[in-house]
């Protein structure tokens, strides 16, 4: 362990030593996001203390050698850290310069429900011009992130990430700490991204199954492909929106860019990961580099040990590595769909670059992404079951409001949290599942749930639907009700063959997996196609909060509610 | 003694007890250490080395899930008594349209293309398009035919309310308007259109005139991709009517079939330069009126055209 102060001044050190101190990529990087950043604590414009200013305005941003327009934090892409400590009190100002509502939500934070960020939920947004006083107390520590709440322009670049440091010592020891924002670009808008996939549902999805690859023997075989195409199922259905029009970023440094952050051998390097992307879920790898996982979600995880893991949008993961040679290391982010990657390098100069590998061949959905695989059966001996199979079965979900919005049903939905995700299957070395993940800290509450719910995941991906239970948000969906401080069991049932990131504002829970005591404790829980994941709740925090898939189009598309903790005798 | 040691292993503290047993005593040894902390871990836990890689993922027997009511949601917001009620209307309105409130339209046009053929070269086209959210849409439909030195032969348009009313169907309901051939007519128009299993595009529809007249249409294509941008389009439709209807050629029965197969490279999704051969005839008495006024009731063309859409 090495305490907080040795770490500054050792940096200090090793900054004099660097030179200069940052070579900027790209104009008005953030010091802590620019390549060749010698970690956090020599950043410079990191935003500190009790009293912060944010702007939130229009602004260009240069990806591969082009210029698209942007909406930024503070002006840059991502917006500025905001470094924090636990138990201080924190008044951020943010001022809205551009001509259209905007809003800021801290994703992870626990704090009062009206500073939450959610207009039409929290607050009332921030209407153009106006400047609006978040304040609250700073309940916990780890890494966390914002961004707006407010349309889509999350997509467009609103984002930044966050930092807490523990109010005592960081349990997590370390010699230097990096911040990875993760995200997705496209020069496209993400309403006009929205309105294509509207049009013609697997429109940048340019992995497909063709004909020249039934030819040549790849993919499917032909009476596979006849029973998915009964079913009008897409085996290459991974991701909504592609590398055919993202560009996949580290801190804003696209794959060319190759942002670059310094370590001297034989550092605890803390690389502090977020997702910050709208559409996409990555894996996450450094070759011939071990990761220790420590954190996620901002908690703190007993240590595991892994060479690669999934991360789902806005969930952050703190790892550490090791890297004891003095040459660089690759830092691989491919989308899961395999259709782009982004890399970024640790090293212990400027300029240096490792190898990087070739992105691996797209994967395949299985029956078992459908939620129809029963355990033990292969594929071969069930295809002509499954294609004679009435699908979707409504009995198996009768909550479900069945309709145009829902085009399957998971009908033997699985636990897959101690399966690899998507696509991480067959990989030649150690990957995360979900329960790995035990917490550090014993879980806060011991009870048993007094009551549990079911939630469906549903959708049309065909005609680009996403709802909860079949039905939008903006058809009038109930909220979820909670009585403040009960404990309850939420079960999430994934009838869609897209994995999708689940949040819930305001609130940590526990994902359901081995014995109680020490299970996660998350803000953002993966469900992976055709699975289910269960999580116990305690509503402790009174108020209303946003509950969504934080894929942005989704969400966009109707999987959303709110959700309400309310004191007993105030339930109406 | 060791079997109390190896069940202990089992159930999480693999990594210190493994070390003072045999390698061979623990089925997990070397396998399940995906959690085992490298001994210099920089946490600061006294649990440090537990091993949680091979626990079952479910929830173990003895935790049970009470089954108390669920609360009735409120029907006040939360917000209000912060901000004021007034204050929240606006941004409530909108978080509920942006939230599943998508409105949007699409202008496709599958056909729009010159054919080649003995006698006079024709040119064609078919497209439609949608104006709405996820369930109700207005639709307009345009398709028509004519020969490039004389004037249009056919051409109609509909216009039409769609709902979706299934995962892959829609009902549609309006009029239809025949602008070609004269005289001009008018219909009342009930459809299907969709995704059929294993990925036809069909739609059915029954036309009523206004003057009692009833026509039939079935018509489907299907994209097969031979790359990721070249795809083969065959595409069929048929024309029936109840009755014989001499003033525009069209006779009781089977009317007409065409067949038709076209092969597009996407150059973007939305633009796709196509080429393709169609093989179009009149039947039965259709065909008969036809060659009563002196015309070919049957006709292959080679076609270039575009699809496209936006």
């Amino acid at each position: 362990m090495t305490p907080l102060t040795d770490r500054r001044n050792f940096l200090r050190t090793a900054s004099m030593f660097g030179g200069a101190l940052a070579i900027p990529a790209m104009p008005a990087m953030p010091a802590w996001a620019r390549s060749g950043t010698h970690g956090l604590g020599s950043a410079i414009d990191v935003l500190t203390g009790n009293d912060i200013k944010l702007s939130i305005g229009h602004a260009p941003l240069r990806v591969g050698g082009r210029t698209s327009h942007a909406i930024a934090v503070n002006g840059t892409v991502p917006g500025p850290l905001i470094r924090l400590k636990e138990g201080q009190d924190v008044r951020i100002s943010v001022t809205n310069t551009l001509a259209e509502d905007s809003s800021i939500h801290w994703h992870g934070l626990l704090l009062p429900f009206q500073y939450d960020g959610v207009p039409g939920v929290s607050f009332p947004g921030i209407k153009p011009g106006e400047t609006f006083v978040y304040e609250f107390p700073i309940r916990q520590s780890g890494t966390y992130w914002y961004h707006s709440h407010s349309g889509l322009q999350e997509a467009m670049g609103h984002f930044g990430s966050m930092v807490i440091d523990p109010a005592g010592i960081d349990r997590v020891g370390f010699d230097r700490e990096h911040v990875l924002v993760l995200s997705d670009w496209s020069a496209m808008h993400p309403h006009a991204i929205l309105k294509k996939l509207k049009q013609n549902g697997g429109n940048f999805n340019f992995q497909k199954q063709t004909l020249g690859g039934l030819l040549t023997g790849k993919d499917q075989s032909a009476a596979e492909r006849r029973m998915w195409g009964k079913m009008r199922m897409d085996p290459t259905d991974i991701s909504d929106v592609t590398g055919a029009i993202y560009t996949y970023l580290v801190n804003g440094h696209g794959p060319d860019e190759n942002w670059t952050g310094l370590f001297a051998p034989g550092e605890r390097v803390r690389l502090r990961i977020v997702n910050a992307a709208a559409m996409t879920n990555f894996n996450v790898r450094l070759p011939g580099l071990a990761m220790t996982i420590v954190a996620a979600d901002g908690n703190l995880v007993r240590p595991v040990e892994t060479d690669e893991f999934q991360i789902g949008v806005a969930e952050t993961y703190d790892v550490i590595v090791r890297p004891a040679e003095d040459r660089a290391y690759g830092f691989i982010a491919e989308s899961i769909d395999r259709s782009g990657m982004v890399r970024a390098t640790l090293a212990p100069r400027l300029g240096m670059v490792a190898p990087v590998p070739e992105r691996r061949p797209r994967p395949l959905l299985t029956m078992k992404d459908m939620g129809m695989e029963m355990a033990g059966h292969d594929m071969a001996g069930m295809s002509h079951d499954m294609g004679s199979m009435k699908m979707p079965d409504p009995s198996v979900a009768p909550q479900v409001r069945m309709g145009p919005g829902v085009a399957t049903l998971a009908a033997m939905p699985m636990d897959r949290t101690a399966e690899r995700p998507t696509g991480l299957e067959d990989v030649p070395h150690r990957v995360l599942t979900y329960s790995q993940l035990r917490s550090l800290d014993p879980n806060p509450d011991p009870r048993n749930p007094s009551r549990e719910i079911d939630i469906h995941l549903t959708a049309n991906m065909e005609r680009y639907m996403w709802s909860f239970d079949g039905v939008k948000f903006s058809e009038g969906a109930e909220p979820l009700a909670f009585r403040h401080n009960e404990r309850v069991r939420v079960n999430l049932i994934n009838d869609t063959m897209m994995p999708h990131p689940i949040h819930l504002h305001g609130h940590f829970f526990e994902v359901v997996m081995g014995e109680k005591g020490h299970r996660p404790v998350k803000h953002t829980v993966n469900v992976l196609p055709g699975g289910k994941v269960a999580f116990d709740l305690t509503a402790d925090a009174l108020g209303d909060w946003a509950f969504h898939c934080h894929m942005m189009l989704h969400m966009h598309a109707g999987m959303f509610r709110v959700v309400t903790v309310r004191a007993d005798e105030d339930a109406a | 003694m060791k079997r109390l040691a190896i069940a202990i292993a089992a159930i999480g503290f693999a990594a210190p007890i493994n070390a003072q047993q045999p390698a061979a005593a623990d089925p997990h040894a070397g396998h399940d250490m995906g959690a085992k902390p490298a001994p210099e871990t920089p946490v600061a836990d006294p649990h440090a080395g537990h091993d949680m890689g091979a626990k079952p993922a479910a929830g173990p027997a003895g935790e049970e899930v009470g089954t108390a009511p669920a609360p009735a949601p409120p029907i006040d917001h939360a917000a209000d008594a912060v901000w004021g009620a007034a204050a929240l209307t606006a941004s409530r309105a909108s978080l509920r349209r942006e939230h599943g409130g998508f409105q949007g339209s699409m202008i496709l046009f599958n056909l729009a293309e010159y054919q080649a053929r003995s006698g006079t070269d024709g040119y064609r086209w078919e497209g439609e398009g949608w104006f709405g959210g996820d369930i109700h849409r207005f639709v307009l439909k345009s398709e028509g035919e004519g020969d490039v030195r004389g004037s249009v032969e056919n051409a109609e348009v509909q216009a039409l309310y769609s709902r979706a009313i299934d995962p892959w169907w829609n009902l549609q309901a309006g009029v239809r308007y025949d602008i070609r051939p004269d005289p001009q007519r008018a219909f009342a128009v009930l459809g299907i259109e969709g995704l059929a299993p294993y990925w036809f595009k069909a739609g059915g529809a029954l036309f009523l005139s206004t003057k009692g007249e009833l026509l039939g249409r079935i018509e489907g294509f299907y994209d097969q991709r031979i790359t990721q941008r070249l795809v083969l389009q065959p595409r069929a439709e048929i024309d029936v009517a109840a009755q014989d209807i001499p003033e525009i050629g069209v006779g009781a029965g089977l009317s007409s079939v065409e067949v038709g197969l076209r092969l597009r490279y996407e150059i973007e999704r939305e633009f796709a330069p196509y080429i393709g051969i169609e093989w179009a005839s009149d039947i039965g008495d259709t065909a008969r009126y036809a060659r009563a006024v002196g015309k070919e009731p049957s006709s292959f063309s080679l076609v270039a055209g575009i699809r496209f859409w936006f």
